[in-house]
């Protein structure tokens, strides 16, 4: 089991990356930043970044406005 | 400091010193980053890394904190002189500079926290990538979802490893931004980094 911002509860399945996990919950990643156990995850390592059983994942929303 | 020996003598016993020993860098200094900046001088922070590439312009006025006498002038040099009138004993590093991927850890690398005070979805995205890759132990506090009026209660803190996110997550700067909402999370990523630099809980 996978869990994503201390919230939503995602069955770990073998070879699931952070890619196929944004994509499982329609998440269009142009704008997120995402860690996994507490380690920023950079968006060239989406598609390779294999996720644990257990994995904790958060998921930032990043809007315009500074 | 010695000028004003007495600026601190109300602060919360046993952080002035941390603070003092502390570098924070601010990127950024829009409504985010000026009105962060000044909380942390009050504090007692005793660096500032200062980066802008904007110029003071009418229009910010409603939400950061410059004059109408500073329209015009360069905004990091105009964020230093209203510093130093509050706290001349603080130690500023000004850069009027476009900030990069390439030069993101050059400028802020003596810093020991950054605060994320961008406009743009896309630049607080590298920017927080590149000072993770570049100091992985050393936190960021961004700001996402500062938008609007009201919902004080959406203003909420996320956390994650070295990486702290203030806001609601949710609106965007097209619906408009009021001085009040920028500032409650200007002064909540300054108020993360005061805890963080104390040792305090967050």
């Amino acid at each position: 089991m996978i869990t994503v911002n201390d919230r939503d509860r995602i069955v770990w399945r073998e070879g699931l990356t952070v890619e196929g996990l944004m994509k499982e919950m329609g998440y269009d990643y142009a704008l997120i930043t995402v860690t996994v156990d507490g380690v920023l995850v950079p968006e060239d390592d989406y598609g390779t970044f294999p996720l644990r059983d257990g994995s904790r994942v958060v998921v930032f929303h990043l809007a315009h406005g500074g | 400091m010695e000028k004003t020996p007495r600026i601190f003598e109300k602060n919360v016993p046993g952080s002035t010193e941390k603070l003092a020993g502390s570098t924070v860098g601010i990127a950024g200094c829009g409504g985010l980053g000026s009105n962060a900046a000044l909380a942390l001088a009050r504090a007692g922070i005793g660096r500032l890394i200062l980066a802008d590439r904007d110029l003071v312009e009418e229009s910010n006025l409603n939400r950061q904190c410059y004059f109408l006498s500073d329209v015009g002038k360069v905004k990091v040099e105009a964020l230093a002189s209203l510093i130093r009138a509050i706290n001349p004993g603080i130690r500023l590093d000004i850069h009027r500079i476009e900030i990069s991927p390439a030069n993101t850890a050059e400028l802020f690398g003596e810093a020991d926290l950054l605060i994320e005070a961008f406009d743009r979805a896309e630049s607080k995205r590298w920017l927080i990538e590149t000072w993770c890759k570049s100091f992985p132990k050393r936190p960021v506090v961004g700001a996402s979802g500062i938008s609007g009026i009201g919902k004080s209660s959406e203003i909420i803190v996320r956390s994650s490893g070295m990486i702290h996110i203030v806001g609601d997550q949710k609106t965007s700067m097209e619906i408009g931004l009021c001085s009040a909402r920028v500032g409650l999370v200007a002064n909540t990523q300054a108020n993360i980094a005061i805890a963080l630099l104390t040792d305090m809980e967050i």
